[in-house]
């Protein structure tokens, strides 16, 4: 805690503010416009549709549906005895969370440009505003999830504990992403058109529609660098049981801190000529 | 001895203005161009923000770059409120970005002491699918109010705003005068050390204007810290007590806002008083377009402090595209406090019988010395039709100009030297007729 009341605080401004991680008393001091940023796109994400939040769950249904057909059925992918339709969707459902969010975050500066350039506010509560308001949507799309494993008669494993370390992690991984490109796409706004294929072959790039045990073994440390992998193998081995995959979950966590701390820095070295270069 | 509030040392702004394009005029090179065109591109972005010392140079000699702000210093004491001026493109706007950390300065550096908030728009983060209160809360946080700051003032905010049956009714339903209402009344209820704002003043009704400048004014007056822009001479004079005059991105005066704002409508920087329009701007419709307006002496040139004492002319420049059309040149005149004076129309009988010729037109309007009140004067410009409600033009403050009594004889005021109150001071005959006392019976 700092003793100096607010009203004695000197803040200096000078060109450049340098390499530097957060600067959490000035997070602190805007948690309550963080909060309300968070509210309002919860608050207007669906708002004047009729169905309101069951988007949250027809999104990611949609696509269960039509990957077990295509790679559950017509491909029959290998998934070591667990019935497709299981196997995909307690992946889809966190993946969904991560795109929805890498895209939401990535465009989140170029959206909020007004705002920019009449205000200062921490820019950093931009990219990490969708990180926390999508979490409503993956919490109501956790019910497909439920629904699917009662269905298939899964019973909980001591797996179940590795969720909340999880859970930090998928968030931590597009938060990181997000930054990287929330910095990238206000200069070039080439960023925007490359990340709807980004998102498109990045679900190819981990375990959601295969499993990560056909990767050959000379590959996977270098697979296991991405931390998409260890995000959906973890989620996988943790609801359905089973052993866990270390090799893949640990390096997973790791990426994931490296590339949100990564986008951290960057994105305070960057965010002072947001503004120039609008 | 105040603390200093605000302390700018030695601040510059540099922005680097467009690089010329190259055109090809043969196919082989815009191939070329095209492959190259993403490196290009990318050193392109990478300059608008990066500046190396060579660039930042006294003799640097290239045209791409511009100093919005060239070497500025200046302190702020607590409590001061001080007026910055200057015409548009002087470096006020820049000025404010950079104290309100919106855009970092190129050189030099800015100490502030307490908490800033900005206002340099109002409605800043409105959301139009939440309702008032929603955006009442989001808009205050935006702007640095903590929860329960909001969660005190609510109400106060509420009233002030005057739209508290429509709380519950999402924004994009209000009209644009309820949201700038709700919007201003947020901001009016900001307690930070330090208050930045800029030009705000040009929206809402009269009355709401006049609302906001006392708000402004107690705000003033209970030791915050204030800056303020703005083209209003009559609001910076009233309510600041410093005023710093800014021109090509340095500081050429600061001290008393009297003199400064007078030294700044002298020196013939301050172009309220003329406004020209180029063909594509300009406003108009099919038949008529405006070209210019002018506020002028009898001797024809543009005035920006009258003399009280001498006839002023409104002076519009206007072209006729159109032969069948009647045009009724018209203008209404408005006190700082919103009030509207009076309007006057051409009253020439050919003009309201006949249409005119299509050309340009020049007409000017004389309003006699000894009329008008002292203090700022805005003009809306109107081109008048047969048909009610038709204006084919119609600019509100399209010229502004200040009435200034220099007090010398033969004035409505006479050797007065108090107040005369009303929003016009018009020179009256005075008759007195005297009767001595009649002799008492008793004596």
């Amino acid at each position: 805690m700092n003793d100096i009341r607010p009203e004695d605080r000197v803040t200096v401004l000078r060109p450049t503010a340098g390499w530097a991680l957060f600067d959490f008393n000035e997070l602190r001091q805007y948690r309550d416009l963080f909060y309300f940023l968070v509210w309002r796109d919860i608050k207007v994400l669906y708002a004047q549709t009729v169905l309101g939040f069951a988007w949250a769950i027809l999104n990611p249904a949609i696509q269960i549906v039509i990957f077990s057909i295509i790679f559950g059925r017509v491909a029959s992918v290998e998934t070591g005895g667990v019935p497709y339709v299981l196997f995909s969707t307690v992946a889809i459902i966190p993946w969904t969370y991560m795109s929805d969010t890498m895209t939401a975050a990535s465009q989140s500066l170029v959206q909020g440009k007004q705002l920019l350039g009449k205000i200062y506010f921490p820019r950093v509560l931009f990219p990490l505003t969708p990180i926390l308001a999508k979490l409503v949507d993956f919490g109501i799309s956790l019910s497909i999830l439920i629904m699917v494993m009662l269905y298939y008669r899964v019973t909980p494993t001591w797996n179940l504990l590795l969720i909340p370390a999880l859970v930090v992690a998928m968030m931590l991984v597009p938060a990181g992403i997000g930054m990287w490109l929330a910095a990238l796409a206000i200069r070039y706004r080439d960023v925007k058109f490359a990340m709807s294929y980004m998102i498109k072959l990045l679900i190819y790039s981990g375990p959601i529609l295969y499993s990560a045990s056909a990767i050959p073994d000379d590959w996977r440390f270098w697979y296991s660098l991405n931390p998409i992998v260890g995000v959906i193998e973890g989620f996988r081995a943790s609801l359905l049981g089973g052993p866990i995959d270390w090799q893949y979950i640990i390096p997973g966590l790791v990426m994931a801190l490296l590339v949100f701390l990564s986008g951290a820095l960057y994105f305070r070295r960057m965010e002072r000529v947001f503004v120039d270069v609008i | 001895m105040t603390k200093k509030a605000i302390s700018v040392d030695n601040i510059s702004k540099v922005y680097r203005i467009g690089t010329r394009e190259e055109t090809n005029d043969s196919m082989g090179r815009s191939v070329v161009e095209f492959i190259k065109r993403p490196i290009s591109n990318y050193r392109k972005y990478r300059s608008l923000w990066r500046f190396s010392d060579e660039v930042l140079a006294d003799d640097y000699a290239g045209d791409d770059i511009l100093w919005a702000l060239r070497d500025v210093s200046f302190d702020v004491h607590q409590g001061e409120v001080v007026g910055i001026i200057g015409v548009n493109g002087a470096g006020k706007s820049t000025l404010l970005k950079v104290i309100a950390q919106i855009t970092p300065p190129t050189r030099g550096e800015i100490r502030i002491r307490g908490r800033i908030s900005s206002l340099l728009e109002v409605g800043t983060g409105f959301h139009p699918e939440l309702t008032g209160r929603e955006n009442v809360y989001l808009n205050g946080t935006i702007l640095g109010m903590r929860k329960v700051e909001v969660d005190q003032k609510f109400d106060e905010i509420v009233e002030f705003s005057g739209v508290e049956k429509f709380l519950e009714t999402p924004v994009k339903r209000y009209s644009m005068g309820m949201r700038v209402r709700l919007a201003f009344a947020v901001a009016a209820h900001l307690e930070p050390e330090i208050l930045i704002i800029d030009e705000v003043l040009a929206v809402g009704d009269a009355e709401f204007q006049k609302k906001c400048l006392n708000k402004m004014e107690a705000v003033g007056s209970e030791g915050r810290t204030v800056l303020f822009v703005s083209h209003n001479m009559a609001a910076v004079t009233r309510l600041c007590s410093r005023g710093i005059l800014l021109s090509a991105g340095g500081v050429i005066a600061d001290g008393e806002t009297h003199s400064i704002v007078s030294s700044y409508l002298t020196s013939g920087l301050g172009t309220m008083a003329s406004r020209d329009w180029s063909v594509g701007e300009s406003p108009g419709d099919d038949s008529v377009r405006l070209r210019s307006v002018r506020v002028v002496d009898t001797e024809g040139a543009v005035v920006e402090g009258a003399d009280i004492q001498r006839p002023v002319g409104l002076e519009m420049e206007f072209d006729v595209l159109q032969d069948d059309k009647i045009l009724l040149p018209y203008f209404q005149l408005t006190n700082e406090e919103g009030v509207i004076m009076f309007s006057t129309i051409d009253q020439e009988l050919r003009w309201h019988s006949e249409p005119r010729k299509p050309g340009r037109y020049t007409c000017t309007a004389w309003i006699p010395g000894n009329m008008l009140s002292e203090g700022m004067v805005y003009v809306l410009v109107a081109m008048r039709t047969k048909r009610r409600n038709h204006r084919p033009i119609e600019l509100a403050d399209a010229v502004a100009f200040n009435v200034v009594d220099k007090m010398e004889p033969g004035s409505s005021r006479g050797p007065w030297v108090g107040r005369l109150h009303g929003v016009v001071r018009p020179k009256l005959e005075w008759s007195t007729e005297y009767r001595a006392p009649d002799k008492g019976p008793g004596e």
